[in-house]
């Protein structure tokens, strides 16, 4: 899973959960992948991306490197940002580990790369 | 299948071949619907793609390799072993691409961002629902749109403004309703049909209004 991916990841689904978001995350086992830099795909995606989301995460797993806690208004020009942006976003990649969600402390497990965002009918 | 863009390498264990759907007809009309429409698609210009009920990740990853930008590819399957399968078929393609284990969308938070939405549901009329994996990827319950009615009410609200939505039906699904089945937000077309032993297989396509 990529940190992509969890930006888009809520619990909200949950009964009793406001808004389920973050979700938190916890690494027990991560890769980093080879993947070409973009800065087309950076400069499109970066606007659906909730940056606040994206830095609290990482500092949680221990990856938020040169990444500035507030996105500077030049980023677009920013090369060396978009770079870094590029890695957080689709290098990382989580292999094993969970998401907590932040209200009801319910834990979605990942495996192999893939969360199970699953559960039962009485639970949402 | 498709003649002039690469269609993506897959494989299947004997294992996987037990609970995920092996590429077949409606995989392939589906794959041919794209490739008529890629014109329109690269000029989308798209940003995320989801696919729901990915099963082996041919339809995915075909996009990926063929939008010729890079888009943000994400799947989802109610099955972990096709969810793995996808990642396995991307990764054999050299295609990047993240699956969710959940039920249709449950979990994701894509209000208005997907400009490609893909959806090959389980259709087959079947007097009970779905029990195993296996009968969960083409068991349709009784009208074959008991997995598809859940999720049709969402679409409107993942589409982005320009997102289109490919979604595979059986002719007994009821082609008329489906193309009408929200008139106030979405217009529907059917893309691509064709007969296939006994069934008869639709493309159907949707935008916003
Ligand atoms: C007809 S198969 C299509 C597989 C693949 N997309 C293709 O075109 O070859 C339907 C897929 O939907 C999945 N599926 C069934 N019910 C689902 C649900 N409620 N949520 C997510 N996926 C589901 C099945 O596991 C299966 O992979």
């Amino acid at each position: 899973m990529k940190l992509l991916t969890h930006n888009f990841l809520s619990s909200r689904f949950l009964k009793n959960v406001a808004t389920g978001y973050p979700l938190l995350l916890r690494v027990n086992e991560k890769e980093l992948r080879e993947v070409e830099f973009d800065q087309d795909f950076v400069q499109n995606i970066m606007p659906k991306v909730d940056y606040n989301c994206l830095v609290s995460t990482l500092m949680a797993i221990g990856e938020q490197g040169a990444l500035p806690n507030e996105l500077p208004e030049n980023w677009r020009e920013n090369e060396e940002l978009l770079k870094e942006l590029h890695r957080v976003l689709v290098k990382i990649e989580v292999i094993v580990g969970e998401l907590e969600c932040p209200e009801s402390g319910r834990v979605f497990p990942i495996k192999d790369g893939i969360p199970n965002m699953l559960c039962q009918e009485d639970e949402c | 299948m498709s003649e002039g863009l690469p269609t993506p390498d897959y494989s299947l264990s004997i294992e996987q071949r037990e609970s995920v759907y092996e590429p077949a007809e409606d995989t392939f009309l589906l794959l041919d619907a794209l490739e008529k429409d890629i014109k329109k698609l690269r000029a989308l210009d798209a940003r995320i793609v989801l696919e729901i009920g990915c099963g082996s990740g041919v339809v995915s990853t075909f996009v990926a390799q063929n939008l010729g930008k890079h888009a943000f590819h994400l799947g989802t399957d109610i099955n972990f072993v096709a969810a793995r399968c996808t990642r396995q078929t991307a990764r054999m393609n050299r295609i990047e691409l993240d699956t969710i284990q959940t039920d249709l969308i449950r979990g994701l938070r894509l209000d208005r961002v997907v400009d490609i939405l893909l959806f090959n549901p389980p259709y087959v009329p079947t007097e009970s629902e779905a029990t195993t994996d296996i009968e969960r990827t083409w068991a349709g319950g009784p009208t074959g749109r008991g997995t598809l009615d859940r999720f049709l009410p969402e679409v409107p609200r993942l589409l982005s403004s320009q997102g289109v939505f490919y979604l595979v039906a059986l002719h007994q699904n009821d082609i008329p309703s489906l193309l009408n089945h929200n008139e106030k937000e979405l217009k529907g077309e059917i893309v691509m049909q064709r007969r296939c032993g006994i069934e008869h297989l639709y493309i159907l396509k949707f935008s916003r209004i």
